[in-house]
């Protein structure tokens, strides 16, 4: 019971902290197109346009919440919940610093994909809720980019896995104390980073909601605080993504100088604005194209990048 | 501990159930995802957690969203929800009744016998001793396996395969 409530407040702090952060990247990521496309983006409401946040929080929770006569009620709002719950969900294993974590797992790595595996239902329950045929096919596109996708990701990850020796990320962030894993993992970590991209519906892989083609995909029929929900998982499936990225492949929380959690909030954001840059960079992907560069180009690389670190690894160990 | 087995046993049972008796093909898929994250639970608290990571992520991550995809795909609608309708009337239940109740027999016999009590506190299996064990003793079943996966894939690439003809 005791460790319990000593986990409580960390709990509520990441909580806070999370969805502080998703809310005011919806700022940051205006504000940064806006730069990288020389003009000025959001700047009237507060200094620098910070409370643009605020206006829009509140603009969303007045709009009408409304769900269509012929969707599946139940379904049709479980759907945004799923996204939020999953991503929240995987923050839990994720060390901040060496104390703050919330649930310090021996298959942490594991967990978090499952929790990743999980979060295409979200939307592939919307498309269909929505009994709409736009929202379907975006449903049904999420759902084959989404499947293809998770199966690289979690082998790309493998090869930290083998080098770290365990599957929990606090003994994943301690065996970098020498050598970050993007040096000898680069491949995996280019892989992971694509496969994260897709994972998060991003551009250039944002095809489930192409607004050229799909209206706006599976979340079409969604309004209010619902289409706000799934607003809110997107950016927070960036922190995720940027967190593991961190975690797994740049030294987590390690550093010299700074104290632990500096380091990992820099080293975060860094990658958050990797993302946003390659929003405003890149040009949305044919369906087509997704799927084969998926399966003919990152699959391949993605098993010969695991095959070559476990040949390394065991070489390294010639009495095992 | 006891408690949150209970908690994850019942919502078990329950979603199964439902999921039998839903007649919404959609509805009965996520009552099965529900029914297979709260058999994770269990595998959790009964100190198997690799083998509950791997639940969710086969069993309800990769496998039903597949399930899911299909039935999207056919996109069934309300002469689907009364067809099955039709199908689920009072003699279906009599075969898989007495299949059941043999099982919950030969449950019931188990648990009184006291052989289950015997097994002893519950250890927790990391996913080294899990790996230890698969890739030493039980290798002959991964490597059964891999050649079954294999005449699969070459299959799918089979069926997949684009003609020459047709390709105009």
């Amino acid at each position: 019971m005791n460790e319990v409530a000593f986990r409580l407040p960390i709990i509520a702090g990441v909580l806070v902290t999370l969805l502080t952060l998703s809310a005011l990247l919806i700022w940051l990521e205006r504000r940064l197109l806006g730069f990288w496309q020389e003009r000025y983006g959001p700047n009237r409401v507060g200094p620098f346009g910070l409370l643009q946040s605020v206006a829009d929080m509140i603009k969303i929770f007045m709009k009408e919440d409304w769900v269509p006569p012929f969707a599946d009620k139940a379904v049709f709002v479980i759907a945004p919940a799923v996204i939020i719950v999953t991503v929240l969900m995987s923050f839990a294993v994720v060390p901040f610093t060496p104390s703050i974590v919330v649930a310090d797992l021996n298959i942490g790595l594991l967990f978090f994909l499952a929790m990743s595996s999980l979060s295409a239902y979200s939307v592939v329950l919307a498309g269909w809720a929505s009994n709409n045929k736009y929202s379907l096919l975006g449903g049904l596109r999420a759902s084959a980019q989404m499947l293809s996708y998770e199966v690289f990701m979690g082998l790309s990850l493998m090869g930290v896995v083998m080098l770290a020796g365990s599957f929990n990320l606090g003994d994943i962030v301690e065996a970098q104390r020498d050598l970050w894993f993007c040096i000898p993992q680069i491949l995996g970590f280019i892989i992971f980073l694509i496969a994260g991209l897709a994972e998060t519906k991003r551009i250039p892989f944002d095809i489930p909601e192409a607004e050229a083609e799909l209206v706006a995909g599976f979340h079409t029929e969604y309004s209010g605080m619902k289409f706000g929900m799934f607003f809110v998982g997107e950016y927070l499936g960036i922190i995720l993504i940027s967190a593991m990225i961190t975690v797994l492949f740049f030294g987590g929380w390690q550093g010299p100088w700074l104290p632990p959690a500096i380091w990992f909030s820099i080293k975060t954001f860094l990658f958050i604005c990797l993302f946003i840059l390659l929003r405003a960079a890149l040009p949305r992907l044919r369906f087509d194209q997704l799927m084969a560069f998926g399966w003919k180009v990152m699959l391949p690389l993605a098993l010969v990048n695991l095959t070559v670190t476990g040949a390394l690894v065991l070489a390294g160990h010639p009495s095992k | 501990m006891t408690g949150a087995f209970y908690l994850a046993a019942l919502v078990a049972a329950v979603s199964t159930g439902l999921a039998i008796t839903s007649l919404n093909a959609v509805h009965a898929l996520l009552y099965l995802i529900v029914s297979f994250l709260a058999v994770a639970v269990v595998f959790f608290i009964f100190g198997a957690p690799f083998i509950a990571m791997l639940e969710i992520i086969i069993y309800a991550g990769a496998i039903m969203v597949l399930f899911v995809f299909v039935v999207m795909m056919l996109n069934l609608g309300r002469r689907a929800i009364e067809q099955e309708a039709g199908w689920l009337t009072p003699r279906m239940w009599i075969g898989p009744s007495i299949l059941s109740a043999t099982l919950l027999g030969e449950l019931l016999y188990l648990f009184g016998s006291g052989i289950l009590s015997q097994a002893g506190g519950i250890t927790v299996q990391t996913p080294k001793q899990v790996s230890v064990v698969l890739l030493g003793p039980y290798l002959i079943g991964i490597e059964l396996a891999s050649m079954l996966l294999l005449p699969g894939l070459v299959g799918a690439y089979h069926l997949g395969r684009r003609l020459n003809s047709e390709d105009a």
